[in-house]
């Protein structure tokens, strides 16, 4: 399982290195969030400042999204999802393959939006052991609900905006978790932010779990 | 009652077993009750119109496509209680070719090796069988022909070396030496011990490559008389049975 993994993260990584579809299009779409935001709640400064936790999070989350759909469309292509399960590759081992693939590059995409947000938003980044203890919790959390929704879509004509549909609401409490820690780091109240991270750390282990045994039987139907 | 040579591969053993094999395409019954008996190292050829169902069948002995009803052995695996067991021991080479357009050849046929378990040797070998060794390794398969691409996914196959090879129409879009090499590769899978089974509308060719033919029509197969000899007949110590029921 763990060959298989490795193999599958190594080949969608590959892509992504080649493509540079993350670099040229998700990482701008992100930063563009970002400033959007900023447009909009600049007036009120003390607003924008209060709300950068919720703000980076969104924009992680519709980032995510989009790394979630190109993770799957290269394998809707060209009857890849055929060869994928004629492979003899470990169904568990594609879904942990995966979700590794879109951690690595949803972790990338956070530490740039980390420094928009200390650029744009004026915000000081402290409380490091929580922040970056939130940032992987999460960030496994987005990659295997993603990757365990993304082949329930897949196999839709309708993926595109389906995904969005499915995932948000399963990712909510995520979403709130992440925020209220990132609260807890900036306003340097760390010890108010740890339950949550201890929260969003058992949603990690029920989508890795869901991934592991479910992912099998969702390719086979997608 | 389950058929004798169940879980049981052995050199006797048809490597494909059919009886009454259904299997549907939401509910159309594309297979509609296949028999079907191929021993090891026979080269069988489908033909039939448009729609017959030849690229189903094969689907269905790589365990893509659900047989729902009848009796269907694979290599030895029941693909009616688990048609992914025997997956990872057939090679199909389908319309689709299976690769990803923004990596390299070798990428490519590296990765799905690797998937298969395949030496790193058999991965050079098949490259370079298909003529992919050279400069075209590093290229990116979207840059490809669609005969080279051909070629690419050939390559994958080959390099898995797979017990069964389940080829739909091997010769499409391939120029003549793709073509000779396709022939070759498929007469030396069958001397090594496999298996092959390929659908195609190209029958001068691949008449002269079968040792069986099967016309697949509404859904059925119908076994034809062969034109020659089968090589495996003539193999000193290769099956001597009747291939097809």
């Amino acid at each position: 399982m763990i060959h298989d993994a490795l193999l599958v993260a190594g080949k969608d990584l590959r892509l992504e290195l080649r493509s540079r579809v993350a670099l040229n299009q998700i990482v701008p779409f992100a930063l563009l969030v970002l400033v959007l935001f900023a447009f909009a709640l600049d007036p009120d400064r003390g607003l924008l400042e209060a709300a950068t936790p919720g703000l980076y999070w969104v924009a992680v989350l519709f980032s995510g999204l989009l790394a979630l759909q190109r993770s799957f469309s290269v394998e809707a292509a060209d009857g890849n999802h055929d060869a994928l399960r004629l492979s003899g590759l470990d169904p568990a081992g594609i879904f942990l393959g995966k979700v590794l693939a879109v951690s690595v590059q949803l972790l990338v995409l956070e530490v740039l939006l980390a420094v928009g947000v200390a650029v744009l938003y004026s915000t000081h980044l402290g409380g490091w052991p929580l922040l970056l203890v939130t940032v992987v919790v999460a960030t496994t959390c987005i990659a295997a609900a993603g990757t365990l929704y993304g082949v329930v879509a897949a196999g839709l004509r309708v993926r595109e905006t389906l995904l969005p549909l499915l995932l948000l609401p399963v990712l909510a409490p995520v979403l709130i978790g992440s925020t209220r820690a990132f609260e807890a780091a900036l306003g340097g109240t760390p010890s108010e932010g740890w339950p949550w991270v201890g929260l969003m750390s058992v949603f990690a282990l029920l989508y890795i779990v869901a991934g592991v045994l479910g992912f099998g039987p969702l390719l086979e139907e997608a | 009652m389950e058929p004798e040579h169940l879980d049981r591969p052995t050199e006797a053993a048809p490597v494909v077993h059919l009886r009454g094999a259904v299997a549907l395409l939401g509910r159309f019954p594309a297979l509609a009750g296949v028999d079907l008996d191929v021993d090891r190292r026979r080269i069988v050829l489908l033909r039939g119109p448009n729609g017959a169902g030849k690229t189903t069948l094969l689907r269905a002995l790589a365990g893509l496509v659900p047989v729902t009803s009848g009796e269907a052995v694979v290599l030895g695996v029941d693909l009616v209680t688990d048609r992914r067991a025997v997956r990872h021991r057939v090679g199909l080479l389908a319309h689709a070719t299976g690769l990803y357009d923004e990596l390299t050849v070798a990428d490519n046929v590296r990765f799905w090796s690797r998937a298969a378990r395949a030496e790193a040797a058999d991965v050079e070998a098949a490259m370079a069988r298909l003529g992919l060794d050279g400069r075209l390794r590093d290229v990116s398969v979207g840059r490809l022909s669609t005969g080279q691409r051909r070629r690419t996914s050939l390559a994958c196959l080959v390099a898995r070396r797979p017990e069964l090879w389940l080829l739909d129409e091997p010769h499409a879009g391939l120029d003549q030496d793709g073509r000779d090499i396709v022939d070759a590769l498929v007469r030396d899978a069958t001397r090594a011990g496999a298996t092959v089974i390929l659908s195609s509308h190209e029958l001068d060719r691949s008449l002269d490559l079968a040792d069986e033919v099967v016309t697949i029509a509404g859904g059925l197969a119908h076994r034809e008389p062969r034109p020659r000899p089968s090589r495996s007949s003539a193999t000193p110590g290769g099956p001597t049975s009747e291939a097809m029921s």
